[in-house]
């Protein structure tokens, strides 16, 4: 890890001056993940700005829905009642990922800009597309196995964000609020927010470099009452997902009226699955119906040798979520 | 003193017989308040920091090392590469083989052999200043194509004659195996895959090398073997053991990976020396995926041929493993299948492959880990084809003796482990038909294995301080890997002095003690504990001539072949009631303290001592086997309950049951707790170790504990752990067997089996993850 000057913002006004003056500053919130990454000489930056003391904070609901400050930790919102009880997929997503300690320690705003926890990214031995473009990707012939099967192209196929959180936040369509270093705040769906990697996979989202991250909105709905996450992983606990589905579902005189889905673990993003959706609704619930759901929902994929289980596994982890929430 | 103070005395020091008893830790508020200082936490005045920098690449040249800007960073005292790192006096070849498991020491030419291979060490004043500085370092490389594994089609597999650093023959035969397996009713053949596993303990490798001039130096050193470090360093310095001190006084689990040299102590020492400073360097956990060995890649195929009736007439076993560049390391599996069944014909062959890799070595149960994996997932196979019980196939073949060498056993409690395994396991309601038994949507299964482990022969000395004031001072330059040892020798000299534990201070992890043992191999408590009995012994001897010439003892005039000591108390075999306590006689005579040493014998040397030179035993009742003593093992049986989504692959385990024999227990909580770890070492590996070395790069990516998965709670259920009662005269003064590895043998296999139980489907790679469980289920049962 190379020395670094170290900034505290007290406004927010100060933190993306800062960062727009600084092409090698970060923010740092919990920090789980950026210093991972600087032990690993992954990252190096001149400059921390932390952000802790900005008042991105409250889990309150507005007209809007559920609004969650960035600086929010995830612990806190995993458990707070408002999320537990009307997004319970979120809650779910939150409290099944990661340790308690990391739990405690990492924002809702560092969640959503978690990096890739593919091996070769992590290891400046490698060459490595995303971490330094043009030099290849050694992951499609190598250890792929928790890598993705869609939205990848040649030049990489990591799932780009590994986690739980922006998996349901994906499903239930929440908004995310940016604010610029002129002080310019701009809402952008979660849906839009990631990238896929192309030919550009160093670029993972739409965020600028002058641009923090505020808060996250969730529209509250019945789907979203009536959600859940369900992950499936190597160990019982602290392990990222191999597979994930975030699913909703608004049911009303056995007829689904409005569905929410979305897959973790197999897109170089949080996977939104408007084919399975579109599938779903207007249909009585059946485990048939969710099968035909799944299996659109993971058209197209594009498996490889160590992660071609992952169509199988997420189609059953889907069915197996839409039947639960449909119960 | 008179005899009232006597009888007073008498009862303060009433026999304590705490050998066995539930006693808590002794280091443990040590541990907890962080009192216990771990060899990378001792600081000596004016240490300094040492930080590998490692190979990116796996083979092929150094063309060059810039370390300008690295020299820029702040108070850096010296970067070491091949160019100007002294020479040790000898190399690792020329170290006594069994002590540096790896052979080739880096750094000293500019040739890459491995990825992770140190290739520059940076001493400066600050940890932080030398790791960025070895970050800074610029290495440059011409790369070659790594061999990867013996998968690899570029590599070679070849008979290596001897494995297990030329310990043991590649080939064994007993009978006529092939010949018996062709001819065999029921023909079994199957081969087994074992991931690459990481030893992975929480504290990392670490050595602070601190040198008093250049001819005196003291290591304190992550080490299961403090004995082992020294003549290792010794042989490699050139310099007389007595100059050398190795310190360690707790260790964070090892796992066999800090049982051997390995080059990061080595390179500290002479950077230590070259700086003249105390050099401390920890590696990385990073670092630890390849500086400190790990259990080699693996392959075996296995053939039982049976009577239709189940039982074994022939095992032909056979191994592909990958080694590295220059050593023949590779667990010995077969072992454990020459001996756990009564079987008349039997081979082994072991074939290797070189790849550029970092030499193997043990890590718990070595060989019987994954041997029992293959023999007894065979065994589950052959019970089922058969239609007969797990736990009766097992009976039908069960050994009355050794049939791997025809000698009868020291002890044997597997059939009582059986039982009292299926009985609180309640193995009888299981449905033997695969793929029955549903819970909601899970499958469940229940399977079963057999678990043994060799008494190893060993010995040791120790020493014995009693002080006449009622406390005393017991010294083995053992180890405790955070096992129990401090706690369990503690209580072995409570009873050997009739003192409460609380006035037994026992001292380890220093090769200034008397030389003992490393922990390896299962070996420690036994040894040790016999050790201290044998110095203790040289106490009571002592203290009972001082009695017979004593007027004023009740044993004045005694012969001393006539007097026993028990719990401290010295009295008349003839005549119990006649007798005094050690501590009595030895303040009537006004000294201080007295201080006995002896050596202590494990396994086939104490039986040789004990029971003469063949271990003749006038109750042998196998009189027509070979003479030439006992096979010496520990038995157990696992039992395992599982839980398997068969739409997600996921496997649970639910329940689990150990019951072994293990001779006297020392200490019921610590090995209770042994076991326990064994049974959930054994989970990591069934269920999910698995170290990833890329095909292309021969690179790990997985080093680190967020992508090498080991168990957290949630994957391990509330585990039973029983002892059978079991005396063995023959393997030591106390009757203690090795427990440290015995818990986790057969453990994969108990897994598997459950598995097979609850899905029909055989899993023959280890782990067994989900995603091999749904390609499994989706094949044909
Ligand atoms: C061992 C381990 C296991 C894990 N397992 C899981 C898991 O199972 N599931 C899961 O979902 N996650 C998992 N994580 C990831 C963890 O959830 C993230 O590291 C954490 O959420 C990041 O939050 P943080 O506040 O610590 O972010 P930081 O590390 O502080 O920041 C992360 C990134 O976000 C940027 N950033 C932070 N806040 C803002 C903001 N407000 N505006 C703009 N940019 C910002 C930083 O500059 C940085 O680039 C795991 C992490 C570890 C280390
Ligand atoms: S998959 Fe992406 S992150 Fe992984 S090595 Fe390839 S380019 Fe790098």
């Amino acid at each position: 890890m190379n020395n670094f000057s170290y900034l505290q913002a007290e406004k927010a006004k100060e933190a993306t001056a800062a960062k727009r003056d600084d092409k090698s500053a970060a923010f740092i919130a919990g920090g789980t993940t950026l210093l991972d990454l600087m032990k690993l000489n992954v990252e190096n930056h001149d400059q921390l700005i932390d952000v802790n003391m900005l008042p991105f904070r409250g889990i309150e609901m507005n007209k809007n829905g559920l609004r969650i400050g960035a600086l929010e930790r995830m612990s806190d919102v995993g458990e707070h009642p408002l999320v537990v009880q009307n997004f319970p997929a979120v809650s779910q997503s939150l409290l099944l990922a990661a340790s308690a300690q990391l739990r405690n320690m990492a924002s809702i705003g560092g969640n959503v800009l978690q990096r890739t926890r593919c091996g070769y990214f992590r290891d400046t031995a490698f060459p490595c597309n995303k971490r330094e473009p043009g030099t290849g990707c050694p992951a499609l012939e190598g250890d792929h196995r928790n890598l993705a099967i869609l939205g990848t192209s040649e030049t990489c196929i990591a799932t780009s964000y590994p986690g739980d959180l922006a998996v349901a936040l994906t499903a239930l369509d929440a908004v995310l609020t940016l604010e610029n270093a002129k002080g310019k705040q701009r809402e952008v769906p979660i849906t839009k927010f990631y990238l896929l990697p192309g030919t550009t996979p160093q670029r993972e989202t739409v965020l600028e470099a002058d641009e923090l991250l505020v808060a996250v909105t969730i529209p509250q709905t019945e789907a979203a009452r009536k959600s859940m996450y369900l992950k499936v992983r190597d160990r019982a606990s602290y392990a990222y997902a191999l597979v994930s589905a975030a699913v909703g579902l608004e049911v009303q005189g056995g007829v689904i009226r409005s569905a929410k889905v979305a897959l973790g673990g197999v897109g170089t993003q949080p996977w939104r699955a408007p084919e399975a959706e579109k599938l779903l609704v207007g249909k009585a619930p059946s485990e048939a119906v969710f099968r035909a759901a799944a299996e659109a929902a993971l058209r197209g994929a594009k498996p490889r040798e160590h992660n071609a289980f992952k169509v199988e596994m997420a189609q059953n982890t889907l069915v197996r979520a839409l039947s639960e929430v449909a119960a | 003193m008179d005899m009232t103070s006597n009888t007073s005395n008498q009862k303060e020091n009433a026999p304590t017989n705490v050998v066995g008893k539930p006693m808590d830790r002794v280091d443990g508020p040590a541990k907890v308040t962080g009192a216990a200082r771990y060899s990378a936490e001792i600081s000596v005045p004016g240490t300094v920091y040492g930080v590998l920098k490692t190979s990116t690449i796996a083979k092929g040249r150094i063309t060059n090392i810039d370390t300008s800007r690295a020299a820029k960073e702040p108070g850096i005292l010296n970067i070491f590469t091949h160019q100007n790192l002294p020479k040790p006096a000898k190399t690792p070849k020329q170290v006594e083989k069994w002590r540096a498991a790896q052979s080739y020491l880096p750094m000293q030419d500019d040739q890459v052999q491995y990825a992770g291979q140190p290739v520059a060490l940076v001493v400066a004043a600050t940890l932080e200043a030398a790791t960025q500085a070895a970050a800074l370092i610029k290495v440059t490389y011409q790369a070659d194509a790594p061999i990867d594994s013996y998968h690899d089609p570029k590599a070679e597999l070849f008979d290596p004659q001897k494995i297990q650093q030329g310990k043991k023959d590649s080939h064994v035969v007993r009978g006529n195996p092939k010949q018996a397996y062709d001819g065999a009713a029921i023909k079994h053949e199957a081969t087994y895959v074992h991931a690459i596993n990481h030893h992975s303990p929480m504290e990392p490798a670490a050595t602070l090398a601190v040198w008093e001039g250049t001819d005196k130096l003291t290591v304190y050193e992550s080490s299961q073997n403090v004995t082992m470090h020294q003549g290792a360093l010794a042989d490699l310095l050139g310099m007389p053991r007595e100059q050398i001190r190795v310190v360690t006084k707790y260790i964070g689990g090892g796992f066999g990976c800090k049982g051997s040299f390995w080059p990061h102590t080595i390179l500290t020492v002479l950077a230590a020396k070259a700086v003249n400073r105390p050099v401390k360097l920890a590696l990385t956990r990073q670092q630890m995926f390849t500086g400190v060995g790990h259990r080699e890649d693996q392959e075996q195929t296995l053939q039982l041929g049976a009577t239709t009736d189940g039982k074994l007439v022939s095992i032909v076993h056979s191994k592909k493993a990958t080694t590295s560049p220059w050593d023949n390391y590779t667990e010995s599996n077969g072992k454990i299948m020459d001996m756990l069944y009564a079987c008349p014909n039997y081979s082994t062959t072991y074939e290797l492959a070189r790849a550029n890799v970092m030499t193997s070595v043990w890590m718990r149960a070595p060989g019987e880990a994954p041997g029992s994996f293959a023999l007894e997932s065979s065994m589950d196979d052959l019970a089922n084809q058969l239609n007969i019980d797990p736990l009766e196939i097992r009976l039908r073949n069960y050994a009355d003796h050794d049939y791997s060498n025809d000698k009868p056993w020291s002890s044997k409690s597997l059939k009582q482990c059986y039982t009292r395994g299926a009985e609180l396991f309640g193995w009888d309601k299981r449905n033997a038909k695969p793929g029955q038994n549903r819970k909601g949507r899970m499958l469940v299964g229940h399977g079963m294995a057999s678990a043994t482990y060799p008494v190893h022969s060993s010995q040791g000395t120790a020493r014995v301080r009693l002080f006449a004031d009622g406390h005393a001072v017991v010294e083995a330059g053992a180890t405790d890997l955070g096992t129990g040892t401090y706690t369990v020798m503690t209580q072995v000299s409570a009873d050997a002095l009739g003192l409460p534990p609380e006035k037994i201070r026992f001292e380890l992890g220093d090769t200034r003690l008397p030389t003992a043992p490393g922990s390896g191999g299962s070996v420690a408590a036994g040894t040790v504990a016999s050790s201290i009995m044998a110095a203790a012994e040289d106490v009571w001897d002592k203290v009972v001539k001082m009695a017979v010439a004593d007027k004023k003892s009740p044993l004045y005039k005694a012969k001393p072949t006539d007097v026993k000591v028990e719990l401290g108390r010295m009295f008349l075999a003839k005549d119990p009631k006649k007798g005094e306590t050690l501590l009595a006689a030895l303040g009537r005579n006004g000294q201080p303290d007295i201080e006995g040493s002896g050596t202590g014998k494990y396994g086939a040397g104490y039986e040789e001592k004990n029971f003469g030179q063949n271990g003749a035993d006038p109750n042998n009742d196998n009189k027509e086997k070979k003479t030439g003593g006992h096979s010496m093992h520990s038995f157990g049986a696992h039992f395992c309950e599982v839980e398997v989504d068969p739409d997600l692959g996921t496997v649970r385990i639910t329940r689990w049951v150990g019951v072994h024999g293990v001779g006297t227990v020392l200490n019921l909580k610590t090995a209770t707790s042994q076991m326990m770890g064994g049974a959930i070492y054994g989970i990591g590996a069934a269920l999910m170790e698995d170290t990833f070395r890329d095909p292309n790069y021969a690179r790990y990516t997985n080093a680190d504990l967020a992508g090498y998965h080991v168990p957290v709670n949630a994957d391990i259920p509330n585990i039973q752990v029983e002892f059978v009662p079991e005396t063995d005269p023959y393997i030591n003064y106390l009757g203690v067997k090795g427990i440290g590895e015995l818990g986790m043998v057969g453990v994969a296999a108990a897994v598997g089996n459950a598995i097979f139980n609850a899905t029909g489907r055989r899993m023959r790679s280890l782990p067994i993850t989900p995603d091999k469980v749904l390609e499994a289920l989706r094949q044909p049962a």
